[in-house]
């Protein structure tokens, strides 16, 4: 699928850019966003680091597992495929709890330390298990329960009312990752896990 | 209300977390600066290990972006579009916003602005920006730490939730407003 969105972008990229006289703009926004992209990497390297060590001081600790299975009810629904006790329980709802808040800086390391917890029971390590898909379906949709952002470009546009969109935003936010949950869970028996 | 107490918590949620953890390490006999620096080190790893995923898909969505087939797509779409009543300004935003997030950003900026803040395509956009997230550099990152290229269902079970979220998003307001 990857594969398939990834040419057609490329390839439209082309097309378009011939259609329309942009090539030069498409041949700077290739160059520009690889850029770009280290410069993200690069600069998650500090939090990455940051919550990787706080995050073992918890595992020591046995704040995770004792996280993980206070949660337990609704994770085994989830993510049947995740033994009870396993550190990725407890990553999982850290990382899902941040996003909630906004805390972007804390989600992404939690976010990968939890795919990390789920990548250690995978037999396949190049191949996305069902727990890892339906945990990106949590995550693309979006949990943020207040989205700030927001809320200050519609204050700064001169809103008379800036936060009427919180409850708006959270029953889309929930329907949108009611649907993407579901999806993972119908859509996972379609793709098998080849050799 | 809920807004002050959600903006307290997420205040205090990380220094009371980079406090707590250690003070129940302490507690439960962990040498915690020792445990720390053990765990902080797989830190730079990861990051460099999501580089060349990061730079696969934004380089393409860039490229896509500068073409200027996105006006098209929007073009050709119009006619379905006026049909369902999903209105048609917010169509490249639902697109853009999977792909870019400093792009959708600035695209729902504009339609604020030229709409009005209060108007009813204004709180769609913001909306529609605040409900959800950039699907394929959410994607990217997190298969990109754990090297995995097959991703399997994911990208088609985001864009469900990614358009059910935007189809929700256009009900809830015209419901609300």
């Amino acid at each position: 699928m990857l594969n398939y969105i990834w040419f057609g972008l490329l390839a439209i990229a082309l097309i378009f850019g011939a259609i329309n006289g942009t090539m030069d703009k498409v041949s700077e926004a290739a160059i520009e966003s690889a850029k770009t992209a280290v410069e993200i990497a690069i600069g998650l390297i500090g939090v990455m680091t940051l919550w990787l060590g706080v995050m073992r001081i918890a595992e020591a600790a046995g704040l995770v597992t004792m996280l993980g299975r206070l949660l337990r009810p609704v994770l085994r629904w989830l993510f049947p495929e995740v033994p009870a006790d396993h550190p990725a329980n407890g990553a999982i709802v850290l990382s899902l709890a941040a996003n909630m808040l906004g805390l972007n800086n804390a989600a992404t390391p939690l976010g990968i330390k939890a795919m990390e917890e789920l990548q250690e029971l995978n037999e396949h390590k190049d191949t996305a298990t069902n727990p890892m898909v339906t945990f990106m379906a949590l995550n693309t949709s979006g949990v943020q329960l207040i989205p700030a952002t927001m809320i200050g470009v519609l204050a700064a546009a001169g809103s008379l009312n800036p936060t009427w969109i919180i409850g708006p935003s959270i029953i889309a936010t929930f329907i949108g990752t009611v649907a993407a949950v579901l999806a993972a869970k119908f859509l996972q028996r379609f793709y098998k896990v080849s050799e | 209300m809920i807004k002050t107490v959600v903006e307290e918590i997420s205040k205090w949620a990380i220094p009371v977390m980079l406090v707590f953890i250690p003070l129940i390490g302490m507690i439960r006999k962990v040498k915690v600066y020792d445990v720390f620096i053990d765990g902080a080190k797989e830190g730079f790893d990861v990051a460099v290990k999501i580089i060349p995923f990061l730079v696969g898909i934004l380089v393409a969505i860039g490229m896509f972006r500068a073409s200027g087939a996105m006006d098209l797509l929007t073009g050709a779409m119009k006619p379905i579009m006026d049909a369902t009543g999903f209105p048609a300004e917010l169509v490249p935003l639902a697109i853009l916003r999977t792909l870019t997030g400093s792009g959708s950003l600035a695209f729902t900026t504009d339609l604020v602005k030229n709409h009005g803040a209060d108007s009813i395509i204004g709180r769609m956009a913001a909306t529609m920006y605040g409900s959800s997230e950039t699907t394929f550099f959410v994607l990217a990152v997190y298969f990109g730490a754990v090297q995995v290229k097959k991703t399997r269902h994911a990208v088609p079970a985001a864009l469900v939730g990614d358009l059910v979220a935007a189809i929700a998003t256009v009900a809830v307001v015209y419901w609300l407003m």
